[in-house]
């Protein structure tokens, strides 16, 4: 993680007034009504809110998945807004990691070779990327299951695996599409773990969720409802738990149309 | 790491692509047998015409080479007149006609070649040497089938007559002459018994009917010795000198023969050509939907691997290469199959009553082939180029919104 001269960690990602709407059939959703948001290096941030609210969005917004129709999104400092297809791929390929709710991992190809896939397009030599592979795969967790194939992990394994593979290009910033959706909660609250300890080694954590146990092991809660940010707060750790500022995450998921279920502390 | 993903992809459904591989392996035999049938035939007959060397036919006038059963008389002072023109190298007359053949109590009809062996180029001895040319001395070569119909071999003496005797009760149309060998007819149907006499012989034979007469003579041009390797002006002008000279004969080049008998094969093309190209259409039908089905069953998997970032043009070459990677396969089963059903359809063919014995329709040609099956190649790459291209367009969040519905 850098400073800034002043000692506070730099800003990695600016989203200034955001707005993105698409087309779902026949009907037109507006997901995004002017979203801002900034993450700094290091932070861990969880996105919570209802399904339609604009979460996913705003990840793949963040993460140069998608571009907006107004508004602007720095990254590093770059505006990535309206970076041409080659030049976001690039920015996906090497600045950025993305874990999604389904693994969606190659099932045609081993563990280490699913790790390999980015650095393959980033043009690492192969000795390098499967030294790589394996030392990533050891620090998920799976060091001795590298030449299974998807269908022969658990989904939690396969969740970590698919960490592994966003982690491939040593990325500045990691997203997280429900990433604990698929698995039960001994699983999901071991991949929390994970999560917390690349945190806790620097990298930038940005993720959605419906899971309130997820959302409580973040720094910090940004809660979405109806495509606007309606609360944006720090998680503080007591002996208790994990606080935020203002309310308490209570109950074991975040799901509903309404608003996700925060109690005063 | 793409050939990893693009051979995964159609490991995937193993008989899928099985199939879809041995459909294409039919469309490619397919291919390379039109293509050989197409060329092959042109090949084999100008191989045929060309292999003893004789650049010009001399015949009755307005017939073909044994087209029927004429024959021009004088035979003795055409040959002479044609062996003395300066650019004639060599001459070799020949007459044909029918005739009985019997060892003991086995007997059969066969085609009789009077030809002078020294110069002959009608038949390859296989076993046995050529008639002696010597007067007196009564000699005969075979083919095979005439052997087997009269259970002769080397060494036997033959009885020969024109047949007519015991029709016409006619005498001194036999004679007897020892088998000296065993002998492969270029001209004549493997399946029809021939032998070949000296030319004189034959004539003999034939009574009044054959007293210097003859069906074909074949000259071959000195080769020019100057700078230019193209023999065809001198040939010319040495047929036109013999039309000329001769007017009961017709002399034709076996170049113009070959553009004739191409004339005629022109049907045998068009329609390899058509069913070369429908096969080819088969192919890229075949890799086109295959592919199609593929990408629009992983649809996610792709916007995953867009989203993760691979390029478009990776994208783009990782389905290509599965439709390269299935026409290379295709071929590659379709080159020795095609091999095996063009050798399986001559035999069919060359048994075709009336064909001379080294006419082969289907003819190995690398060149040909290996245009033919890189054409295959190219055109199942690119036919994956369609669902390619519409893969590596995918709207990545789109799809993946889309498959976090679905």
């Amino acid at each position: 993680m850098s400073m800034t001269n002043s000692g506070a960690p730099r800003m990695l990602l600016e989203a200034s007034n955001v707005h993105r709407h698409y087309r779902t059939g026949a009907t037109d959703v507006h997901a995004l009504r002017g979203v801002s948001l900034t993450v700094h290096e290091g932070e861990f941030v969880a996105i919570v809110g209802a399904s339609g609210s604009g979460k996913s969005t705003l990840l793949h917004l963040l993460g140069a998945v998608d571009s907006p129709d107004s508004g602007r999104v720095l990254f590093e400092g770059q505006d990535i807004s309206a970076l041409s297809d080659a030049d976001a791929t690039r920015l996906r390929l090497r600045r950025v990691g993305l874990v999604f709710q389904r693994f969606y991992l190659m099932p045609t190809l081993s563990a280490i070779e699913n790790v390999e896939l980015p650095m393959a397009e980033a043009g690492v030599k192969r000795p390098e990327r499967i030294i790589r592979a394996r030392d990533l795969l050891s620090f998920v967790g799976l060091g001795a299951r590298g030449d299974h194939r998807p269908t022969q992990l658990s989904g939690g394994e396969q969740q970590r695996v698919a960490v592994a593979r966003a982690l491939a290009n040593r990325p500045a910033l990691l997203l997280a599409d429900e990433p604990t959706g698929e698995l039960d909660a001994a699983t999901g609250a071991a991949l929390i773990a994970l999560l917390q300890r690349l945190n806790a080694d620097g990298l930038t954590c940005v993720l959605v969720t419906h899971d309130a146990a997820l959302a409580r092991s973040a720094r910090r809660v940004v809660t979405m409802r109806d495509g606007h940010i309606i609360s944006d707060e720090a998680v503080r750790s007591d002996g208790d738990g994990h606080t935020l500022d203002g309310d308490t995450l209570d109950g074991d998921t975040l799901d509903g149309d309404t608003a996700p279920r925060v109690t005063p502390a | 790491m793409r050939f990893t993903l693009a051979f995964a992809a159609l490991r995937r459904h193993p008989m899928r692509s099985a199939l879809a591989i041995f459909g294409l392996a039919i469309a490619a035999a397919l291919l390379i047998d039109m293509v050989m049938l197409s060329t092959g035939m042109r090949a084999s007959f100008r191989s045929l015409l060309t292999s003893r060397g004789y650049e010009l036919r001399v015949t009755p006038r307005g017939t073909l080479p044994f087209d029927t059963e004429a024959t021009v008389g004088g035979a003795a002072s055409l040959v002479a007149s044609l062996r003395a023109h300066p650019d004639i190298a060599q001459v070799s007359a020949s007459l044909g006609t029918t005739v009985q053949v019997q060892r003991r109590d086995l007997a059969s009809s066969a085609f009789a070649l009077g030809t002078d062996p020294a110069v002959q180029g009608e038949y390859s001895v296989l076993t046995g040497r050529a008639p002696s040319s010597d007067i007196g001395v009564q000699e005969v070569v075979a083919n095979s089938a005439l052997l087997t119909t009269i259970a002769a071999s080397v060494g036997d003496t033959l009885t020969i007559s024109t047949g007519r005797s015991a029709q016409l009760r006619m005498s001194g149309d036999e004679t007897r002459a020892v088998l000296v060998g065993e002998a492969r007819f270029l001209y004549v149907p493997p399946g029809l018994p021939a032998l070949s006499a000296p030319l004189r012989a034959v004539q003999e034979l034939l009574g009044e009917a054959g007293r210097d007469r003859m069906s074909l003579a074949m000259a071959s041009v000195r080769a020019d010795t100057g700078r230019n390797p193209d023999n065809s002006a001198r040939t010319e002008a040495v047929r036109q000198w013999i039309e000329d000279t001769h007017s009961r004969v017709t002399a034709i080049s076996t170049e113009t023969a070959i553009v004739q008998v191409e004339e005629r094969l022109a049907y045998f093309r068009q329609l390899a050509f058509i069913l070369g190209a429908l096969s080819l259409v088969i192919g890229i039908l075949l890799v086109t939907t295959l592919v199609s089905l593929s990408v629009n069953e992983r649809l996610g998997e792709l916007a995953v691997l867009r989203a993760i970032g691979v390029a478009r043009v990776g994208v783009l070459q990782q389905i290509m290469l599965e439709g390269l990677m299935l026409g290379a396969a295709g071929i590659t089963i379709g080159l020795g199959l095609g091999l095996v059903t063009a050798r399986w359809l001559n035999t069919i063919l060359r048994d075709f009553p009336g064909l001379p014995a080294d006419l082969d329709f289907f003819v190995w040609s690398p060149e040909a082939a290996w245009k033919a099956l890189a054409l295959l190649l190219i055109a199942s790459t690119l036919a994956g180029a369609w669902p390619a291209w519409r893969a590596s367009q995918l709207r990545v969040a789109q799809a993946l919104r889309e498959e976090s519905i679905g």
